[in-house]
């Protein structure tokens, strides 16, 4: 799409979010005015507080997870870049055309979603949910609604189901395992208007 | 002695000017203001603009369309495809319908972050209120740098234009209207005083002074409102509501009827204006420290519904100024009275100029340099028929019954949201309304 990208040059990294994502042109665009939307203070980032003033992700259980998927520890800025990159996790995966030069695995494959959600859970990336940041997710979710107890034996349960290797966490390779029946691409897909 | 000449010269050249301006003036907006009736200079400036703005567009497109690119349409039409919302039962049972249903007790699934997961991202993308708190954004151009993302498209010609429209609308359009607010608002002040002083209040000549100001006042805003629908005028003893947008709300309404205004007293030229206004007619003006008193605000509003004689009461229930693409809650307090509600639609036309008050963009004196320096402000005004509480409603289910004829008439999306999520953050209720239905989810499925 020569003449819709040609628009784009006031985008920063446009030609390579082209490439490098499955987002078309005009997407990228409407993304970039979202970017902007939410970048109040017109700096050309966005931090932590921008996110938050969306109502719909503050009371999300898990909003501040998600937002801490944007900004990974060590990080309080985030680009435009960044950004479209990891919102290119949700295309269906039907998205990527061939392209030369696409190098390693593309973010909206079913291993790539895999991976955003084990972040959500493996909080502190050593590639294991241990049991304590299961409970954590848990009391996101459920907030005061469950009791302690309660909440110990769901994540009982759920450890005992995935954890094939026994070492009282869950994998990679197990959460990959224990979702296998699940339509991974079409639960973490966005619909983007074309 | 040359120079003394020249000087008298351009003194007399400029007192001359002055007078003719002044006479200009008064002779085709104040003395049609004062009588009630409209030249119908400003329907034709009206399509006048209309047709440069069309024009305007299509040489952009040409522009565009020759530089190989295209025009940016607004963002409004969405990011995401829209879909009917689902519960949040919903959501989950349908993302566990794919997961194996083997399981003898299905309880929580690891999958079940999906769900929060994508909703979360969504909101990112996309999400229904945000948006409702800057001003909308326009197909076509309509010559101000403040709807501007097309800009690089513009021609040599387009520029020129653009540089008269400047030249117009602060040269010409913004003393004559701030000339024209400056005697509207005097007026008010000096003819409700006199009013005042009359040994009877006259309701008659009340009146007259009171929609002869407003429309001086509506003309420094060159603004075109069409009413629909009067026969469904608010009444005495009654409550008028209104969506909102603008201070400029009330001009609107006020100009075709009066109404007692409720609101907090200023200091100030507003304070002035406030209690020049009470000396004719009963408006309900709180202190500060008053304001937070519900049952005293209830209290004064019962009273003055109650007394027959005294006019409706304007109160905009939303609390906050909203863009004019939809309606967010109305505060349930005026739905508590129990008298009359009279809803009314009111709707802007962005095209001439957007009458949205962004509070925490523009300050007030900014915002009102901006009115005055857009091309006009065009609204269409319905008065819907009359409603009251009924059986067995409670005051917020009335309260949401009003907003719903609103939107549905204004041709506004009708929202939940509470419009104080413009500067607050949303309550923590909401948070656990969703942790309660997601527990519900867990508890039943594993009975």
């Amino acid at each position: 799409m020569g003449s819709n990208s040609s628009n784009m040059n006031h985008i920063p990294d446009g030609q390579q979010l082209l490439q490098d994502t499955g987002f078309s042109a005009a997407q990228i665009i409407r993304l970039y005015e979202r970017f902007e939307f939410l970048d109040k203070d017109n700096t050309g980032h966005l931090r932590p507080e921008d996110l938050e003033t969306v109502p719909d992700l503050d009371m999300n259980p898990i909003g501040a997870r998600i937002i801490g998927a944007f900004f990974p520890p060590g990080k309080e800025t985030l680009d435009f870049g960044s950004f479209v990159r990891i919102l290119a996790h949700f295309l269906p995966a039907d998205s990527n055309r061939t392209r030369a030069g696409a190098q390693q695995e593309p973010a909206n494959s079913t291993t790539g979603k895999l991976r955003f959600a084990f972040q959500l859970y493996d909080q502190d990336r050593d590639g294991k949910i241990s049991r304590d940041e299961l409970l954590q997710v848990l009391r996101s979710m459920l907030g005061l609604q469950v009791t302690e107890e309660q909440l110990q034996c769901i994540a009982e349960r759920a450890i005992q189901e995935a954890d094939a290797d026994k070492d009282d966490a869950i994998s990679f390779d197990e959460f990959r395992k224990s979702l296998e029946k699940v339509d991974i691409d079409h639960k973490m897909s966005i619909r983007f208007l074309r | 002695s040359n120079s003394y000449y020249f000087r008298l010269e351009s003194l007399l050249s400029m007192l001359v000017s002055i007078t003719v301006w002044l006479t200009l003036l008064f002779v085709f907006t104040i003395v049609p203001a004062v009588l009630g009736v409209s030249i119908g200079i400003r329907r034709l400036y009206l399509t006048t603009l209309l047709k440069i703005f069309e024009w305007a567009t299509l040489r952009m497109e040409m522009e565009a369309k020759e530089k190989n690119q295209q025009l940016y349409k607004p963002y409004s039409s969405g990011i995401i495809v829209k879909e009917p919302p689902l519960s949040l039962q919903q959501g989950i049972q349908e993302l566990r319908g794919s997961a194996s249903c083997l399981h003898s007790e299905p309880e929580f699934e690891m999958a079940d972050i999906f769900y929060f997961c994508r909703r979360g991202v969504e909101s990112i993308v996309d999400d229904e209120v945000t948006k409702r708190f800057s001003a909308q954004e326009l197909e076509t151009w309509n010559l101000l740098t403040r709807s501007h993302y097309n800009f690089r498209h513009i021609s040599l010609r387009l520029t020129v234009l653009w540089g008269l429209g400047v030249l117009i609308r602060y040269g010409i359009l913004l003393p004559l209207r701030v000339t024209l607010a400056a005697t509207g608002i005097s007026l008010i002040l000096v003819l409700t005083t006199l009013v005042g002083f009359l040994p009877s209040r006259e309701f008659f000549l009340t009146e007259k002074v009171h929609v002869m100001c407003y429309r001086i006042c509506v003309r420094s805003l060159t603004a075109m409102i069409t009413y629909h629908n009067r026969e469904n005028k608010p009444k005495n003893g009654g409550i008028c509501v209104a969506n909102h947008t603008t201070p400029i709300d009330v001009i609107i309404l006020a100009n075709d009827g009066c109404y007692s205004l409720i609101g907090q007293a200023h200091r100030g030229l507003l304070g002035m204006v406030q209690r020049a206004m009470v000396k004719s007619s009963p408006h309900i003006w709180f202190d500060r420290s008053e304001v937070k008193d519900r049952h005293l605000v209830a209290k004064r509003l019962s009273d003055h519904v109650a007394d027959k004689t005294k006019q409706p009461i304007l109160i905009f229930p939303e609390g906050t100024c909203i863009n004019n693409t939809s309606v967010m809650m109305f505060k349930k307090g005026s739905f508590e009275i129990g008298c009359t509600v009279y809803p009314v639609a009111i709707k802007y036309d962005p095209l001439f100029g957007d009458a949205f008050w962004n509070s925490s963009k523009f300050g007030m004196v900014n915002y009102l340099l901006r009115m005055m320096s857009s091309w006009a402000i065009v609204c269409s005004v319905w008065y819907l028929p009359p409603m009251n509480r009924e059986e067995g409603e409670d005051a917020v289910q009335f309260a949401n019954r009003v907003k719903a004829a609103i939107a549905a008439q204004g041709g506004l999306v009708d929202l939940i949201w509470d419009g104080g999520l413009k500067r607050a953050k949303v309550k923590d209720a909401f948070k656990e309304e969703q942790q309660k239905l997601y527990s519900k989810v867990l508890v039943d499925t594993s009975r």
